[in-house]
């Protein structure tokens, strides 16, 4: 429809997909210049080839394997507290990486209470360092956006479906047969696909379960042979493979997703149904997801509470400096996405800009960006703006995914209106396409800054010893086996992350 | 005045129809004719939302074919979507006088004399979704006097209100209409509302919008493209 073009001005967007493509690809032509040729690659680079794959195909078989009984279970189950359920599902997500792999080591890690469980019964621990752990933190993070795709699928059987298997006398099974698995056929694959492009990419998952020749992913080698070994060649060489890797992972995930909705619109809605299926089956599945998700996250939160209030000094410096980086985060994400997704309306391939960040890896750019500044300053000064500005080109494909249908609403909707009655391209703005848009703006305003403020990125490659975002600090507790003041620090992120989320989110729902 | 469609040719996808003849901008109008026969089509082309892949529109003499939608002399209600729903009633008005919303206390006063002439002298400070279907309507024509436009286009925007109500907002369509001196244009699917307010009918059919003929006469002796579509 040509006639809502002119009503918003595409530059600025235009000006913000350059901004970024350059970013992306200034950095990857930065660290392909560098990088020497593929044949130098030694075995141990081959390694850690081999365990990111692996892991990631582990990781997401695993994820969506167990989700399907859970999605199952809540799509056919009508129980008090079921809202509130699956919108904890949604927290992992928000939930900083660093926090869930102490909430994770104090359930399986040797004198965790699965380890100890099992000392009791004459069983060795759960190895939880390692393959075992970096598989059970993937699967910690992505059984909840597993459960929430297919669960979206379920959702999407029409009720009247269901109603007509029940005319006709259709068994659990048949239902499975001629509706469930179908549509399994179309979900899960895609769900698959995200999660094994998400797993590919795991930095601080393996910085903190992983590490040694056996356990290392390529994010976690670049890191590797910038700070122990200062090899830019190599880590250039790495990022170029990391690359490939995480483009061809995203083509795929976007590739055998198509047509599947994002942030799980419609979850909430209950169908009606007639064939109960086994009452038992959901019933383990259900409290099987529960206690595997929240018992981590309450075991981080009770230890954390008692170390709250005699945090180190250096832990609050250190929360001051990620919230300033998660608020100036957040307002570049919001300036970059807002703007590309004006443009949108205007010219379509913009929206392009959004895949490209989803392939991008933040270990690359950060790579890139070092051997521009390194000769120039030092990379330590920088180290909180380049993390700012890396965590919002990492947002801007969720931010994207929120704001660009939701701006088109609002020009389909209401743009012949404001078009017939004249109102300008600042009037558009201001008076139309922000007020309706606010609920999406407040949410993702607060995802870019809930998740620039619990990465676990960048920022290890550039802070130098003096200064640290809080899941750089937390990190540097556990490495110091400082596990209590670790433990409150990372209740304390925890906090701040669904702080910012929660503040931003009702920020926009209120008044929509 | 003069509204002038000469040799129109409009197109959407495989769709395509002609149209030329002048309508006299004073008498109410409908637009009648078969579902998907392009009524709309021909309406939104007038405001301006659908470019003619040929022919020219002037209205007295002069070619608005390529004129803004706003900078056209019709002011438009829409089958949905007539009003913003984060905005209050005052405000949706106000659009109708100044899309920047910086009323003068003048025009204020216009928009609350164009409200108690709708009937909604107190409701100005509430917002669409308080409202009842009925009385969404009535905030939308009360803009559309504001607005203050030689021709006002309907499109079916009483489609969603029950039998009653609806004859109530076109009585007031008419009334507005000869208070204010404005013609109107309505397309609709019911041969009873053309009858009720309109004293002339546009016939769109088989890819051809035929020139303005009596209400009465038409539906007294339809077409036969008409006859199957009435019913009769």
């Amino acid at each position: 429809m040509a006639y809502r073009a002119q009503q918003i001005n595409p530059w600025f967007g235009v000006g913000a997909a350059a901004l970024v493509a350059a970013l992306i690809l200034g950095t990857l032509g930065v660290v392909a210049f560098h990088a020497p040729n593929a044949a130098q690659l030694g075995p141990s680079d081959w390694a850690a080839i081999r365990f990111t794959v692996s892991q990631a195909l582990l990781s997401a078989l695993l994820s969506v394997v167990f989700a399907v009984p859970v999605a199952r279970a809540l799509s056919r189950r009508q129980f008090r507290g079921r809202g509130m359920l699956i919108t904890l599902l949604g927290a992992p997500f928000l939930l900083p990486v660093i926090v869930a792999v102490m909430g994770l080591l104090a359930v399986f890690g040797r004198s965790g209470w699965v380890s100890q469980g099992l000392e009791l019964l004459g069983l060795p621990p759960v190895p939880i360092y390692g393959f075992h752990g970096v598989v059970i933190a993937h699967v910690f993070f992505n059984l909840p956006l597993a459960t929430r795709i297919i669960l979206q699928g379920w959702s999407g059987i029409p009720a009247e479906r269901f109603r007509l298997a029940a005319q006709l006398g259709f068994s659990a099974r048949d239902v499975m047969w001629h509706m469930e698995w179908p549509m399994l056929k179309r979900a899960a694959p895609g769900a698959f696909a995200i999660i094994f492009a998400i797993c590919l990419s795991s930095f601080a998952v393996a910085l903190t379960l992983g590490g040694g020749p056996r356990a290392t992913t390529v994010e976690l080698a670049i890191y590797q042979a910038f700070r122990f070994d200062f090899d830019l060649g190599k880590a250039a060489l790495l990022a170029a493979m990391q690359l490939v890797l995480a483009g061809s992972a995203a083509m795929l995930a976007l590739w055998m997703s198509q047509g599947q909705g994002g942030f799980g619109k419609g979850l909430d809605r209950e169908l009606e149904r007639w064939n109960e299926g086994s009452r038992g089956l959901d019933f383990i599945s259900i409290a099987a997801a529960v206690l595997f998700l929240l018992v981590p996250m309450l075991a981080v939160g009770s230890r954390g509470l008692t170390a709250l209030p005699s945090l180190p000094s250096v832990v609050w410096l250190s929360a001051w400096s990620s919230i300033q980086v998660a608020l100036l985060s957040a307002g570049l994400a919001l300036f970059l996405s807002l703007s590309i997704a004006l443009a949108v309306t205007r010219f379509a391939w913009i929206e392009s800009v959004g895949l490209l960040a989803i392939a991008a890896s933040p270990l690359v750019i950060g790579t890139g960006l070092f051997i521009v500044i390194f000769p120039v300053a030092s990379p330590q000064d920088w180290a909180f703006l380049v993390t700012a500005c890396v965590n919002a080109v990492m947002a801007l494909p969720f931010a994207l995914r929120v704001l660009i249908p939701a701006v088109q609403d609002v020009c389909d909707d209401y743009g012949r209106l404001a078009l017939s009655l004249g109102v300008s391209r600042w009037g558009m703005l201001w008076l139309v396409i922000l007020p309706r848009i606010r609920a999406p703006l407040g949410f993702a305003i607060g995802l870019a800054a809930a998740l620039s403020m619990g990465d676990l990125g960048v920022v290890a490659l550039f802070a130098g010893t003096g200064e640290a975002t809080l899941p750089l600090q937390i990190y540097r507790l556990m490495g110091a086996y400082r596990m209590d003041a670790a433990a409150g620090a990372a209740l304390l992120l925890a906090m701040l992350s669904f702080g910012v989320f929660w503040i931003c989110d009702t920020w926009g729902r209120r008044g929509a | 005045m003069v509204l002038e469609l000469k040799e129109l040719e409009l197109r959407q996808g495989s769709f395509a129809m002609k149209a030329s003849f002048d309508v006299d901008p004073a008498v109410r109008i409908a637009v009648i004719g078969p579902s998907g026969a392009g009524k709309s089509t021909l309406l939104m082309a007038l405001a301006g939302f659908l470019q003619p892949s040929a022919g020219r529109l002037e209205w007295d003499g002069f070619e608005i074919t390529k004129q803004a939608p706003s900078a056209r002399p019709f002011s438009v209600l829409f089958q949905d979507n007539n009003l913003f729903p984060h905005m209050s009633v005052v405000q949706n008005v106000g659009l109708g006088l100044r899309p920047s919303l910086r009323l003068s206390s003048g025009e204020t006063n216009q928009v609350s004399e164009a409200l108690v002439s709708v009937g909604l002298g107190d409701m100005g400070a509430r917002k669409p979704a308080e409202l009842s279907g009925g009385q969404q309507s009535r905030v939308a024509l009360a803009r559309v006097l504001v607005q203050r436009k030689p021709m006002i286009l309907l499109d079916e925007p009483f489609a969603a209100l029950g039998p009653a109500l609806k004859a109530d907002m076109l009585d007031l369509v008419a009334e507005l209409c000869t208070q204010t001196g404005a013609g109107m244009m309505m397309v609709s699917h019911d041969p009873s509302d053309a009858k009720r307010i309109c004293e002339t009918a546009i016939l769109v059919a088989g890819g051809r919008a035929n020139a303005p003929v009596a209400t009465d006469e038409l539906l007294r002796n339809p077409p036969e493209v008409l006859r199957a579509y009435l019913g009769a």
